[in-house]
């Protein structure tokens, strides 16, 4: 149920995301999120990809530096006030959001999630029968 | 460096000081105490001055060593400007020597930049960095004037593992090492991280420094 995400260190150079897809892309790697967390000075490109390890090793041979953190992720139905709905419950367990990303296309809303206990949300979202996303699940292509 | 030598050929390695203007090597030494180099005062009268108004700065300051030569008589030298910066301490050696010792030196004068007035030497923000864990010593600083004020920053490698995934905490790093340099030098600089592997390496000495000031 935990998601394994990739995070790379930007500079905000022009060309530089593109340049982690071209590489991924060559690698047939394929990735199903990304987001990218910008500041004046350095950008933080998160996404889920179909082999984070192998990922991890080819980004960081061309020199680039990778940390993978620990997310989940889930849908939701595509409707006013689900998302309220959802966190509410961690609120409510008191775990805190760091970031989230997620669109909504047709029936449902999906998101990616980091919070400060991953763990605890899972089990959280489980009794209130949400639907939790797998790995294997987001990593597929 | 010292230490990895000391420990892979079982020795004690000791720091010789000297400039071919004067003797070559022997004009200071290191003793067991590995401690600061003692200067051979009855050969040579060690000074440090500020390199830029070249008075003589108070015992202990950080400035450029001069020298004077008692004994020579071929080539007598006169308050040499070695142009290396050190600091000198007169206190008594734990070896019972009396002769003043000097640092290892730290850096060239003619690298020191002025910024606002203030002399800032690049061996004095390698120090700092050096000091940090999160630091390496890739950096490069970037001086310009902007209004008539001259800025300083300094784009600098930090060790992969602190490229994290939270914002919050890069840019608290970031705030960590310009308090670190500025508390070091007493200018305000502006820390930028930058990609690894980014900042040049070269083979001999490295280009630190971009001083866009001169342009004007
Ligand atoms: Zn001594």
């Amino acid at each position: 149920m935990i998601i394994k995400q990739l995070s790379v260190f930007l500079e905000n150079k022009s060309g530089r995301l593109h340049e982690v897809f071209d590489v991924l892309g060559a690698s047939n790697i394929n990735v199903s999120a990304c987001s990218v967390a910008d500041t004046s000075e350095f950008g933080i490109l998160r996404m889920i990809v179909s082999e984070p390890d192998k990922a991890r090793e080819i980004l960081k041979e061309k020199l680039f530096s990778v940390n993978v953190s620990e997310v989940i992720s889930f849908a939701t139905p595509n409707a006013p006030g689900s998302l309220s709905k959802t966190l509410q419950i961690l609120s409510n367990a008191q775990i805190s959001i760091e970031y989230l990303y997620g669109f909504s296309i047709g029936e449902k809303s999906f998101i990616a999630l980091r919070c400060d206990n991953a763990e605890k949300a899972v089990m959280e979202f489980q009794r209130h029968q949400m639907e939790l996303i797998s790995a294997s699940e987001l990593y597929k292509f | 460096m010292r230490r990895e030598i000391e420990k892979r050929l079982k020795i004690k390695a000791i720091d010789i000081y000297g400039l071919s203007e004067i003797i070559g090597p022997g004009v200071s030494f290191e003793c067991e105490h590995q401690c600061g180099l003692h200067i051979n005062e009855d050969h040579f009268i060690p000074e440090i001055i500020d390199p830029d108004t070249l008075e003589v700065l108070p015992e202990g300051e950080l400035g450029e060593l001069v020298f004077t030569t008692v004994t020579k008589e071929g080539l007598p030298i006169i308050r040499y400007r070695t142009r290396d910066l050190t600091r000198l301490n007169f206190e008594t050696c734990a070896c019972g020597r009396t002769l003043v010792r000097m640092n290892k030196c730290t850096g060239r004068s003619d690298d020191m930049l002025i910024i606002r007035g203030v002399n800032l030497f690049p061996s004095q923000i390698e120090s700092v960095l050096l000091e940090m864990d999160e630091t390496t010593p890739h950096y490069l600083l970037v001086v310009d004037r902007v209004n008539n004020l001259d800025t300083l920053q300094l784009q600098v490698e930090v060790e992969d593992r602190f490229y994290q995934d939270k914002i919050s905490e890069l840019q608290a790093l970031r705030m960590k090492i310009q308090h670190q340099i500025e508390s070091a030098t007493g200018l305000s600089v502006t820390v930028k991280l930058v990609e690894p592997k980014t900042i040049e390496r070269s083979e001999g000495k490295a280009k630190r420094v971009i001083d866009n000031r001169k342009m004007i």
